[in-house]
């Protein structure tokens, strides 16, 4: 898709901040309130089942942990690639961007790693209603790494070829509100057991 | 401003001419992705009104086939309520106000050549398409469509031992779930064009009402679809994994849908109110010739409003057994929302107060919906008010209440808007005589079928059961009479409807060709040919003004267009 | 393109180190056994790394005020719903219903001595 079939109306900035980035910090809006629709469901069922402790105490938070700072290090890599577009380099921007999707993948394997594990000792999601918030959440979190990477190798295709190099900014605010879902799942799920 | 005639390209977009299936199937013009919208959700519109034919006659005439349908089982009773409830909010009001008027009207009022992501647009399009056709589809799976309620209370919406229709009830779910993410994408497309396509010397306080209570609408909706997303995502789990999210025997909480349901549930009528609202703003001035009175509170009272409808919504519970003190809290802030809408209500009068007044067809569709809303909204206050709403709830009362406050919004708000707008979407005028016909086919019985609901509510009749003679106590004689009716005038109310298929398809073919500008109206798409090309305009247009300079005085034209320089 | 030529100085490794940190004293904090700093760490330090990532990674603070007023008001209407959601479904009975099994939960968690301290 090249600029040239952009409608005017895409290139106006009245409220003053371009369009792209005005659409994605409403994606973010939105986004906050699914999950913190979900994440407050969970908060009120945890505060109110002291006995989930025992559940949770089968979380490992050393796996959580590697896979935030896994998270927290793709986030750096992703912030360093709008840095290298804003200065115009957009086939060093498309590598960075490359390191946040290989940051992207580790997390989902030690994820898939770490479901394994839990799943072959029993907890599954329908064991208990812990769990099925854990499943769940962690999936729904899951569902938008997945999806924010395939994006994120879209951009990073046109950006090689210093096309559409904005849009490294805008992937990486998508990404960084991903990271910090996750900032908070951290303590939900691994620590305040 | 000079009005060039257009030639029909735009430098940017140079056109071969475009195959059919390309032109009107895959198109990423903000009209024809509208059209879609609007004809889809007409057609949606058909079968829920067909399902609401088959139970009204169920309850008439209980335990007799329905002409045209069959017979009506308990469970098919059911599965008729739920699909039309859920068809008429999420895929005839939705589509039709905010996507089809939206899509339509706010490139154009804002003077801009199309959304500012046409393709995401048609995306948006093709997802709620999809939506629908997995929502036809329940119909057809074993079991039938989804009978558990179109508010999916668990564990009746959970447990296909209860609801009897495990299939359909899953398709259900994926139906809605992909119909908030088609309007999810939709309002990012609507808020970014508002904010930042507006016409050169467009400022904020010139933009025509309509946009605004668009822009809002989609705001109200984006901020409040998530926990029901989420929610919607915990009950499909519950119905196919296995969870236990909803299950108090197992850890779960029921109530805990009810509030993900409603937090959504109420800001969403609003979300289909204010396009209505702001439809029946600009015919009312168009057609009264007359500024809209108090423009900028009319503004900050949709902010409030806005605002104020997140924090009401467990008026819808207020007999699940919620806390007392929140039942208190949501009764004063449920009372407090009817002041700003009532306010609305009362600058719509005085908007028409000394204005010239022409009874064209869109403005008796517009003077109707005020009438009728107030009707809808003044009753809300007894059920607003938790004590009242002890008796109240699940009866009939409730039922008339939203059906006054919906049919405006939806029925007389579509009917509004697409007969004032059909000249410049189209290109040709209706018949006249056929809209008026229509009308009173429309309203005369639409009251005598909704009256009498309110009568039979206060006498306790229930919601939700399909045979009234299995209860002595709803089965007088005089109730029987009121709903053969009902029953008379929910088929007149229809075979009306034919009239408006007349007028539609005899003014396609042959109807008068229309004027650009017919209504004589201020806002920028009436300066665009009709219909307008791609691109909307060979010259963007330029703003000097606000959209409701009417009868100002020392002026000959009664009106004056926003594009024209002073 | 964009005004963001003042953030440039921002040293984005440092702020990553900061942010490790952080992520050590809060899986630290429930090893000091003390429920309260654990909440203190875990959440406490959850708010600050959101904050970080938000002002230094996405550039809040430089963008349009109204973009934080949106983000906040969202965040506002998350409290709303579980303000109001939380007298309900964090109770095991209310007016006419019980949840039997949340009861039973309850009792069990009592009769086993000492509440949180399973782990």
């Amino acid at each position: 898709m090249s600029a040239s079939a952009r409608p005017i109306a895409n290139t106006r900035s009245a409220a003053g901040i371009p369009t792209g980035k005005l659409a994605v910090w409403w994606v973010v809006a939105s986004e906050i309130v699914i999950f913190g629709g979900l994440l407050a469901a969970y908060v009120m069922h945890r505060l109110a089942h002291d006995a989930w402790s025992v559940q949770a105490a089968h979380t490992n938070t050393w796996i959580g942990a590697f896979n935030t700072m896994v998270l927290l290090t793709s986030s750096l890599s992703a912030v360093l690639a709008h840095q290298a577009a804003e200065r115009g380099d957009g086939p060093k921007a498309a590598r960075l961007l490359g390191a946040t999707m290989i940051g992207a993948l580790t997390f989902l394997a030690v994820k898939a790693f770490e479901w394994t594990e839990e799943i072959s000792h029993g907890f599954t999601i329908t064991s208990s209603t812990f769990w099925s918030f854990y499943y769940t959440a962690a999936g729904l979190h899951a569902s938008h790494v997945i999806a924010g990477a395939i994006l994120m190798a879209w951009v990073a295709k046109d950006a090689a070829k210093n096309l559409e190099l904005h849009r490294v900014e805008l992937i990486g605010i998508y990404w960084h509100f991903v990271d910090i879902v996750w900032i908070f799942l951290f303590p939900l799920l691994y620590i305040a057991k | 401003m000079a009005e060039h005639v257009a030639p029909h390209h735009h430098e940017e977009h140079a056109h071969h001419e475009e195959g059919f299936v390309r032109k009107y199937f895959f198109s990423t013009d903000h009209k024809i992705i509208a059209m879609q919208y609007m004809f889809t959700g007409m057609a949606m519109g058909l079968i829920g009104a067909f399902f609401a034919y088959a139970f009204n006659m169920q309850l008439a005439f209980p335990g007799i086939e329905v002409p045209g349908y069959g017979m009506v089982s308990a469970a098919r009773y059911n599965a008729l309520v739920t699909n039309h409830g859920t068809i008429m909010i999420f895929w005839v009001a939705m589509p039709v106000l905010l996507a089809a008027f939206g899509n339509y009207l706010i490139p154009l009022m804002l003077g801009c050549d199309d959304m500012v992501f046409p393709k995401i647009n048609r995306l948006s399009y093709q997802i709620f398409l999809l939506s629908a056709l997995v929502l036809i589809a329940s119909f057809f799976v074993p079991g039938g469509g989804f009978a558990g309620a179109w508010t999916a209370y668990p564990p009746l919406s959970a447990k296909p031992e209860y609801n009897l229709t495990p299939l359909g009830a899953s398709f259900w779910i994926v139906a809605v779930g992909l119909e908030f993410v088609a309007f999810l994408l939709g309002g990012i497309n609507f808020i970014t064009t508002a904010m930042n396509s507006r016409a050169p010397g467009m400022k904020l306080y010139d933009v025509p009402m309509v946009i605004w209570m668009l822009v809002i609408a989609s705001i109200l909706f984006m901020c409040s679809v998530g926990p029901l997303l989420a929610g919607a995502i915990m009950l499909f789990m519950d119905q196919n994994v296995g969870t236990a999210f909803f299950d108090p025997d197992r850890g779960g909480d029921p109530i805990l849908w009810q509030h993900l349901f409603w937090f959504f549930g109420h800001p969403e009528v609003y979300v289909v109110l204010l396009p209505t609202v702001g439809i029946v703003a600009e015919i009312i001035t168009v057609f009264a010739r007359k500024k809209l009175f108090a423009y900028r509170t009319v503004l900050y009272t949709v902010f409030g409003t806005g605002v104020l409808s997140f924090t009401v919504w467990a008026h819808h519970q207020f007999i699940a057994g919620i806390d007392p003190r929140m039942a208190h809290i949501f009764t004063v802030t449920t009372l407090l929302i009817s002041i700003p809408i009532a306010e609305m209500m009362f600058i719509y009068i005085a908007t028409l107060y000394g204005g010239s007044i022409t009874f064209s067809v869109p403005m008796l569709w517009a003077l109707a919906f005020i009438g009728e809303f107030l009707i809808g909204g003044v009753t809300g206050i007894f059920l607003g008010a938790s004590g009242a709403d002890i008796y109240f709830h699940d009866t009939y009362f409730v039922l008339a209440h939203f059906h006054y406050t919906f049919f405006p919004i939806t029925i007389i708000g579509f009917y509004a808007g697409f007969t004032f707008w059909f000249p410049k979407m189209f290109g040709k005028m209706m018949d006249e005589r056929l809209g008026k016909i229509h009308f009173w086919g429309t309203i005369i019985p639409f009251n005598l079928i909704f009256i009498p609901l309110f009568v039979l509510g206060a006498a306790g009749q229930h919601r939700r059961i399909y045979d009234y003679r299995n209860f002595p106590d709803l089965s007088q004689p005089w109730m029987w009479n009121t709903r053969h009716l009902i029953a008379a005038a929910v088929v007149t109310m229809l075979a009306f409807q034919v009239v408006f298929f007349i007028n539609l398809f005899k003014s396609l073919a042959s109807g008068r060709k229309a004027p650009k500008n017919p209504w004589h109206a201020n806002t920028l798409e009436w300066t665009a040919e009709s219909p307008p090309p791609h691109g909307n305009w060979a010259e963007l247009p330029r703003v000097y003004r606000g959209p409701y300079e009417y009868s100002v005085p020392g002026r000959k034209q009664d009106y004056w267009p926003q594009n024209e320089p002073a | 393109m964009s005004d963001h030529a003042a953030h440039h100085p921002i040293n984005y490794v440092r702020i990553w180190f900061i942010l490790v940190a952080l992520l050590i004293v809060s899986v630290a904090g429930p090893m000091l056994g003390h429920p309260i700093i654990t909440l203190i760490t875990a959440f406490g330090i959850a708010c600050v790394k959101a904050v970080m990532v938000a002002r230094n990674f996405m550039h809040i603070n430089l963008e349009q005020r109204y973009i934080s007023y949106v983000i906040i008001t969202v965040l506002v209407f998350v409290f709303l719903f579980f303000a109001g959601t939380s007298p309900d479904v964090m109770k095991a009975e209310g007016s006419g219903w019980v949840k039997p099994s949340w009861q039973a939960a309850a009792s069990a968690a009592n009769a086993s001595e000492g509440g949180a301290a399973h782990h």
